[in-house]
């Protein structure tokens, strides 16, 4: 509690060493004219800004990545457990007991082709929703785009993804399936993974600065959500027409997508992943400008 | 407008109050939104509540001034009279309720030395980090790495995680990435509050230097004399509103002196307002002669008291008054405590008190000394109070040649002037 200060250290400091070049001016991305004002209602999104902060993104979701990784025990491995464990509780109950259909292809390799971009969806999802929050001493005390922590959050989880999904070329190689020329098709359907994440994680963190409940109710959306889109099962059982409604849940389009693209059955879910590309891209667009509205409220709650 | 940094006109701010209040359930939120459709839906858009009047407080309230290219400008008031919001909005942390503020340079701030630093990581990726986060480019924090080591003095343990670095190891580097920030505009809240001695005058120092540049620099700080110091102006907050703006030495004269018109009594006649928690609140602090009158300025030869009356509301809890006492260089000069037996070690009754510490003549230098009230509980220390700068006082030496100075008329250095006896041999 003391406050402390010393005088004659106080006369000293003519003294001490300082930086030298420090005349030169900071090449810093703060404008050079700035009004600070209370905006009301809907607010623009400022892309160019958040572009000009992209290296601050970059630190961010490498920080994330690092302090995930070093904080674990097993590291990088839980990127792998996740998804593998699930897919072999799914083909113990859903393939071999309840003999659930998964297309004629062998059902491991059906169940964890669509784990792989659910479970990065999930958790980016998840982390999105807590970022605000999780951040709250950055976001009180320096300014930035409050754009860039939900995305850090989601783009943090891709090395995840990546990890997840050596495996998978792994499993198609043991059940001798190639790839074929439709795979190009699956960054798109990546994309599409992470504009949902994206979109859904804009609202909920959101959300979550002034409702805590947020943080309670994320995981049980996860899980309806994980059955509300044919991971264990295929949207085949679907007649054609439901099932372009069915793409209204984008994750379904991105999941049926991953399977085309990779496991090439029949033709691709056209329809079906038309329909999830527009929700997802409502999704986010709308979400970033609630977020925009929402955000100069974040630094007075969080 | 064109030597004109910052200005602002009826800047203000507008909080709500009630700390458990500030994130709403949302099964609230849901529960109102059937009784008042329409508004309470638009809360969730629009982050409010359909707040009213009554449970909000002005931070700020119509705040303008004007600052120049090249000035340094210290803000000072007392806890809760603004300056922190006052920072926020300046760093577009938040935004103002009403009025504006425009800023013509590149602007750097400083709310707290070392923010987003990790401890899992090593001093070396918490410098890109906090770099990228205060606004550097990759290329100048690359440029300037070695210097930013070279500053903080740490080199040997750059590639080790911030964890096993100690306080003054993390505060060095924090410090460093920020010295090398180099804004038009600088922005600093208390950095110097932390830290060791070595750490605020490298802190200091590295103010003074920015402002010599003709950089701008906006200083709060409850280090008066680093205000008088460094800043030829000084901006006086009190409530939320400009109280003086002028130069420094008069503003923190000002500052010092209370509503009463005498820096050394302060009361809190509204309880709501007084310094303290739920369990005990701050009524009144005095500077007393042995008589009791208040005093403002005390003859170095004559012990004095100075006394709080604090109310205690919430019985069960052992408290303890302490007083730093500080010179107006800033220094501690010590740091006393009640030991009185009868309070020690029993939990106080609900009720008013009053504690009143004397202090022997003889003893202090003469000077400008303020003094910081707090009431604590030491047992897992807990600070209920702490008002810094509560009362000022003057010591006065006399020049009747029975005082520690004798018949010399010079000054005399030293935090302290006991009289103490000599003995003297003449062995010739």
């Amino acid at each position: 509690m003391a406050r402390p200060l010393q005088p004659t250290e106080v006369r000293k400091m003519e003294t001490l060493e300082l930086p030298r070049n420090a005349t030169q001016l900071s090449e810093g991305r703060s404008p050079v004219f700035l009004r600070i004002e209370a905006k009301s209602g809907w607010v623009s999104l400022r892309l160019k800004e958040l572009w000009e902060y992209r290296e601050f993104l970059y630190f961010l979701t490498l920080r994330d990545i690092k302090v995930r990784y070093k904080q674990t025990l097993l590291g990088a491995a839980w990127a792998i457990i996740q998804p593998v464990f699930t897919m072999l509780v799914f083909s113990l109950f859903f393939g071999r007991l309840a003999k659930v259909p998964s297309d004629g292809l062998p059902y491991p390799l059906f169940a964890y082709t669509a784990l792989v971009p659910w479970t990065l969806f999930a958790n980016s999802l998840s982390q999105s929703s807590n970022s605000l929050v999780a951040n709250a001493h950055l976001l009180t005390k320096v300014y930035f785009p409050r754009l860039i922590v939900p995305i850090s959050a989601v783009a943090s989880q891709l090395l995840d993804f990546v990890l997840a999904f050596i495996v998978l070329l792994g499993m198609m190689i043991y059940y001798g399936i190639s790839l074929k020329a439709q795979a190009f098709c699956l960054p798109g359907f990546l994309l599409l993974a992470l504009i949902m994440a994206l979109g859904a994680g804009l609202w909920f963190s959101a959300l979550n600065v002034h409702y805590r409940d947020v943080r309670y109710v994320i995981p049980f959306i996860v899980q309806f959500w994980m059955f509300a889109t044919p991971i264990a099962y295929p949207s085949s059982l679907l007649s054609e027409r439901w099932r372009i409604i069915y793409g209204l849940n984008p994750m379904a389009g991105v999941v049926e997508g991953f399977r085309w693209a990779l496991l090439g059955q029949k033709s691709g879910p056209t329809q079906m992943i038309l329909v999830s590309s527009v929700a997802a891209a409502f999704l986010l667009v709308a979400g970033a400008f609630y977020f925009r509205r929402m955000e100069k409220t974040f630094a007075d709650t969080v | 407008m064109g030597n004109i940094a910052i200005h602002s006109e009826s800047l203000s701010k507008q909080y709500r109050i009630g700390g458990t209040e500030v994130y709403k359930a949302l099964r609230d939120t849901v529960a109102e939104a059937f009784s008042l459709p329409l508004q309470k839906l638009r809360g969730i858009f629009r982050g409010n509540n359909g707040q009213t009047e009554e449970n909000t407080i002005w931070a700020l309230r119509d705040v303008g001034f004007s600052i120049r290219h090249g000035e340094a400008i210290g803000i000072i008031g007392r806890n809760g009279a603004g300056k922190s919001t006052l920072l926020k909005i300046l760093s577009r942390i938040t935004e103002p309720t009403a009025g504006f503020v425009d800023i013509h340079g590149r602007t750097g701030s400083l709310l707290e030395v070392g923010t987003g630093f990790h401890a899992e990581l090593t001093g070396r990726e918490n410098i890109y980090f906090n770099g990228s986060l205060l606004g550097m480019k990759t290329s100048e924090i690359r440029r300037k790495f070695d210097e930013i080591v070279d500053f903080s003095g740490i080199d040997k343990f750059i590639d080790t995680p911030a964890k096993h670095y100690s306080s003054g190891m993390y505060m060095r580097l924090a410090f460093a990435v920020a010295a090398h920030l180099e804004p038009e505009i600088l922005i600093v809240d208390e950095v110097l509050a932390v830290g060791d001695a070595s750490f605020q005058r490298k802190c200091l120092n590295k103010m003074q230097q920015v402002g010599d540049e003709g950089r701008t620099v906006l200083f709060v700080s409850h280090n008066m004399p680093a205000i008088t110091r460094l800043c030829r102006r000084a901006i006086l907050l009190d409530e939320g509103k400009v109280v003086q703006d002028g130069l420094s030495q008069e503003v923190v004269r000002r500052y010092l002196q209370s509503d009463n018109g005498t820096s050394a009594f302060r009361s809190w006649p509204d309880p709501s307002k007084a310094p303290g928690n739920d369990i005990v609140r701050l009524n009144s602090v005095r500077v007393t002669t042995d008589e009791g009158a208040t005093a403002a300025d005390i003859d170095i030869r004559r012990p004095f008291g100075i006394e709080m009356e604090y109310i205690v509301h919430k019985p069960g809890y052992v408290l303890v008054p302490i007083y730093n006492l500080f010179n107006q260089e800033g220094v501690l000069l010590f740091q006393t405590s009640d030991q009185n037996p009868v309070w020690r070690h029993s939990a106080r009754h609900p009720g008013r008190y009053k504690s009143t510490v004397r202090i022997p003549g003889n003893f202090l230098a003469e000077g400008t000394v303020i003094v910081s009230a707090a009431i604590g509980t030491m047992d897992s220390f807990v600070l209920h109070v702490h008002e810094r700068d509560a009362v000022a006082f003057q010591v006065v030496d006399s020049m009747e040649g029975n005082s520690a100075r004798g018949d010399y008329g010079g000054s005399i250095p030293g935090v302290i002037r006991p009289l103490l006896n000599w003995t003297d041999e003449y062995d010739g």
